[in-house]
């Protein structure tokens, strides 16, 4: 059928509803748009824009035949309490067909305090594992074989210590660095921008990423040393669009910083993976992930002139929308669960976290997880979403909403160019502002009723409060700290001396790559609040830039 | 031309600060004047905060699950400056278990997820003293 | 509690009840500051001002641990625009000066404008005083902006503080232009963004073309706040300045012309408000505002006719 025929009976069709629309009115709220048609797409080139799996610029996903190969990775992320109640949740996710272990540390280990630091006060073991020195991470993989698992950690500031720890509990297991395979978050810029568990100031953050960057090209060659995250922009309250756009941009400025500190592109490149959230709007994450790995893809071949097609490839692992759980009615969120995850996996993610249901009210219980974990193995072997790839492509919805999110990117990243980078966009508060905004107009149009959420400002019931919720018992974090005494009190004082002693100097040198005196530092048992605090000694803190 | 002011803080360690910047515009809309804290304050630096600044509220959000043990600090750290007057309100994933004992140690009253900015205004303006 | 006799005896809590006083317009505010009033003229007080973004408050933070590395006590009045539609405000300075809240050696209070022009400057100036009396040696007075009503707020001070960063474009015309006469110092903070250099060229034409020109000439200072640059150099500025005015009796002279505002400023406040309850109690002020809509009489005519009847 040709355009023009399409034209004249979209033009009939119009008429038609605004006959229908004046005695039956629409819904409120609705999208401008009510129907797409092949006029939505006839400016996109398929062979240029759309193309072929594998390919370039892969929309339709980074490996050719992705899930009819095999599934996604199945990673559950967990840990709380003490190194050793974690080891046990891991053990159980193991031998209940996860695929990958991911996890979570408490607060202090994220922002480099030890467990008896008094500003850990309450917070030990709460929102993940206690990790104070290597004698924890021993704890924490005893009996799994890390020559075998796949690891993601979600650590940022302090990345370079907890992957040193991970490296020196492989030794000490006889696995060789370069067989590990993992993840380390390290993503420092969305720190400053979303999540808050930031340490240094960006430079010497910066210098510590692409530290690891080169370290582990030569040495932990299948690591991923960066996880470029858009999850928590979005669950700070961003859209679609500005979750890829302030991500990719933070991709751009860790390359470059890679590439000053004297790395070729396709040296690291490859390595490099991202974050996405999976959120309620089923199609539109279909086509965030689309338009993310085209936009990325130019940006390596057009922008740094990658070369190797791995450099050019987005490979993602996505976790569903925390703030999109509910804390009433929270049965409903294994609903919601099943539904983004049909999102994150028409939208092609290499591998995916799932929330369990009662996550607006405590961390998961056992059965939660189980059931969250199961929603995933139900949408792999049953739904048929896996079966072919990209399954949505050719929508004329899909492929609109496509092109409408990669410019609306395009144009965040020109912006943000022009404010002098990512580093700078987020030091004069730009990114954090587009964040609040966005997330003051959610907040409103909820509570305008402009948006629906089932359960919370519309067909509400009176509850019960739920029962059985789990909860990390306050003497966690006494017992942590005993812990962390007896160690002290074991370990050469004097080597550990040493070893911070040669960090400090190895910081004050900005062309000295700190892994090595890291590792070294860890080896000793140097404890992460020792190590990060000399850190803190040479490259000061953060001060956050708020803008309300 | 008394205002109410309100003190808006983040105990503790998490950095998930969505709620507290969203409440704290919303109290800015309703006609408040909002003092905002930023991450990362410790019990003695928001009672202290709350001094200088004369505040007739605080209100404090923690998504950590540290609420136990930072919500009845502040309390009693902001009692014994003598601001007996003072209302203390908090927020976060609080399971509603925990929210007697919170109640009990002196917070006036807890907002859990999905809980409209609106009634949080609504209730500063009716306890207000 | 006795809010004077605690806050003179130190009580920081007595401190922030008389500063609410003085915001609110309570009564008792009157009756404090004719108490606190013979307390008052040991502070020195610096006026820091500069257009939103220009990193004024982290610049405070820094200056007042400098002060307080020196030994001296430190009062700070951060002003935010109060939005004239919702009549709230978000009062965001403090954020920037997180570590200077548990110094007992300082004190913080942030304060909206509520939209009173004219009032906020008096109410500043009081706030002030508490301060002096409760005696704090440096007290700073942080506003946004370069308006009138930020020009009326830094009379309060005995040195002013204009700061000023690269890249702002066009708006720097009309905001340099305003401010000359008003800054004593001239401080170019986030030195090392693209500008500063040509920033400092222009400042220092403008200065030297303008013929307001005394025998001080402001100094101006690249800092970079947030990386304690340029720090000493600008407190040395201050005292410079600071210096200049006791010796050549110009910082007397500033105090005796702010004393009669603050006595005109406070004898205003109190003959309008006398005059206006009056009016509005005797139900006069109605009967008055009938007649002037009506054309029966004007404005004038009835404020001649009131003051012959009140003031007599």
């Amino acid at each position: 059928m040709s355009n023009e025929k399409i034209q004249a009976g979209l033009e009939k069709y119009n008429a038609s509803v605004e006959k229908a629309t004046a005695k039956f009115p629409e819904r409120p709220n609705l999208p401008e748009q009510r129907l797409y048609t092949p006029l939505d797409i006839k400016d996109t080139d398929y062979a240029d824009e759309i193309g072929f799996p594998g390919m370039y610029p892969y929309t339709r996903g980074v490996q050719p035949t992705m899930y009819r190969g095999r599934f996604w990775t199945m990673r559950m992320y967990a840990g709380f309490s003490t190194a050793a109640e974690s080891n046990k949740r891991y053990r159980y996710l193991i031998e209940s067909g996860a695929t990958g272990l991911s996890c979570a540390f408490d607060l202090p280990t994220q922002i480099g305090y030890d467990s008896d630091d008094p500003i850990s006060e309450g917070e030990v073991g709460k929102v993940g594992v206690a990790i104070d020195s290597l004698a924890d991470m021993e704890v924490l993989f005893d009996q799994i074989d890390l020559g075998k698992v796949s690891t993601s950690m979600t650590i940022n500031a302090p990345a370079s210590v907890l992957l040193a720890m991970y490296i020196a509990v492989a030794e000490k297991q006889g696995v060789p660095a370069d067989q590990l395979k993992g993840t380390i978050q390290n993503d420092i810029l969305k720190e400053y921008a979303a999540r808050g568990t930031y340490i240094f100031p960006p430079r010497p953050s910066m210098r510590l990423i692409t530290n690891i960057f080169e370290y582990c090209s030569k040495n932990v060659p299948k690591w991923n040393t960066i996880s470029i995250s858009g999850y928590h922009i979005r669950e700070a309250g961003s859209t679609a669009s500005q979750e890829i756009a302030f991500t990719i941009a933070d991709g751009i400025a860790y390359c470059e910083a890679a590439i000053k500190a004297g790395l070729h592109i396709d040296d690291f490149a490859g390595r490099l993976s991202f974050f996405w959230n999976a959120h309620n709007n089923v199609l539109e994450e279909v086509a965030k992930f689309r338009a993310s790995r085209r936009v990325w893809a130019k940006v390596m071949k057009e922008r740094f002139h990658a070369e190797k097609p791995k450099s050019m490839m987005l490979r993602v692992h996505t976790q569903t929308a925390g703030s999109m759980l509910t804390a009433q009615q929270p049965n409903n969120n294994i609903v919601r669960v099943a539904l983004q995850t049909a999102a994150a996996v028409m939208g092609g993610t290499q591998s995916l976290h799932t929330n369990s249901r009662d996550e607006a009210l405590a961390l998961p219980t056992e059965e939660s997880v189980m059931i969250a974990l199961r929603t995933q193995q139900i949408v792999a072997y049953e739904s048929g979403l896996a079966d072919v790839i990209d399954p949505l492509a050719g929508s004329y919805y899909v492929e609109a909403l496509t092109n409408k999110i990669e410019k609306e990117a395009w144009e965040y990243i020109k912006k943000i160019d022009e404010i002098g980078g990512a580093v700078a966009a987020i030091e004069k508060g730009y990114i954090q502002k587009e964040i609040q905004d966005s997330a003051y107009k959610w907040q409103m149009d909820v509570e305008s009723g402009a948006k629906t959420i089932v359960g919370v400002n519309k067909f509400q019931i009176e509850e019960e409060p739920p029962k059985g919720l789990l909860k990390v018992d306050a003497s966690v974090g006494v017992a942590q700290c005993k812990r962390l005494a007896e160690m002290k009190a074991k370990r050469d004082n004097d080597a550990v001396k040493a070893a911070l002693a040669d960090l400090k100097k190895a910081c004050q040198d900005e062309n000295e790559n700190l892994m090595p005196h890291i590792l070294n530092a860890v080896r000793t048992y140097a404890t992460l609040g020792e190590i990060c605090g000399v850190m803190r000694e040479v490259f000061g803190e953060y001060e956050a830039h708020v803008n309300l | 031309m008394a205002k109410v002011r309100v003190l808006v803080a983040k105990p503790g360690l998490d950095g998930h600060d969505r709620g507290a910047k969203v409440v704290a515009r919303a109290l800015r809309d309703a006609g408040f004047e909002v003092i905002y804290t930023g991450l990362r304050q410790t019990p003695e630096q928001i009672a202290e905060a709350a001094l200088q600044e004369d505040v007739d509220v605080v209100a404090m959000s923690i998504l950590s699950g540290a609420h136990p043990h930072l919500f009845p600090k502040v309390v009693n750290l902001i009692r014994e400056k003598g601001m007996d007057d003072v209302l203390i309100i908090g927020g976060g994933v609080i399971p509603e278990t925990d929210i007697p004992a919170l109640k009990e140690a002196g917070i006036a009253e807890v907002f859990t997820p999905g809980t409209p900015t609106g009634d949080i205004v609504d209730f500063i303006k009716a306890n207000v003293k | 509690m006795d809010i004077v006799e605690e806050l003179l005896k130190g009580n920081r809590l007595a401190l922030s009840r008389a500063i609410t006083a003085i915001e609110n317009e309570y009564d008792e505010a009157m009756d404090i500051m004719k108490k606190l009033y013979p307390h008052t003229g040991h502070a020195f007080v610096l006026g820091i001002t500069g257009p939103p973004g220009a990193g004024k408050s982290t610049l405070t933070d820094k200056l007042a641990r400098a002060y307080r590395a020196q030994g001296k006590t430190v009062g700070i009045i951060a002003i935010d625009p109060t939005s004239p539609f919702t009549g709230g405000a978000i009062l965001g300075d403090r954020i920037r000066m997180n570590g200077l809240t548990m110094d007992e050696g300082v004190f913080i209070r942030s304060m909206g404008t509520r939209g009173s022009l004219g009032g906020l400057s008096h109410k500043t100036a009081d706030a002030v005083k508490a301060m002096d009396a409760f005696g704090k040696d440096i007290i700073f007075v942080e506003t946004v902006g370069v308006g009138q009503s930020e020009v009326d707020i830094v009379k309060a001070a005995d040195t002013t503080m204009v700061v000023l960063i690269p890249g702002m474009g066009d708006d720097i015309q009309a905001i340099k232009a305003g401010i000359l006469e008003i800054g004593d110092v001239f401080t170019i903070n986030k030195a090392d963004h693209d500008g500063a250099d040509k920033l400092v060229r222009e400042m220092n034409m403008m200065l030297d073309l303008d013929g307001l020109m005394t025998d001080w000439r402001p100094p101006i200072q690249k800092v970079i706040a947030s990386q304690n640059e340029g720090i000493t150099e600008t407190i040395e500025n201050i005292e410079k300045h600071f210096k200049y005015i006791s010796e050549n009796g110009i910082l007397t002279k500033r105090r005796t012309e702010r004393s009669k505002n603050e006595m005109l400023d406070v004898l205003h406040s109190n003959i309008g408000s006398y005059i206006t309850n009056k009016l509005v109690e005797t139900g006069k002020m109605d009967e008055y505002v009938e007649q002037i809509k009506a054309r029966e009489t004007d404005p004038y005519t009835v404020v001649s006719n009131v003051m012959k009847d009140m003031l007599k």
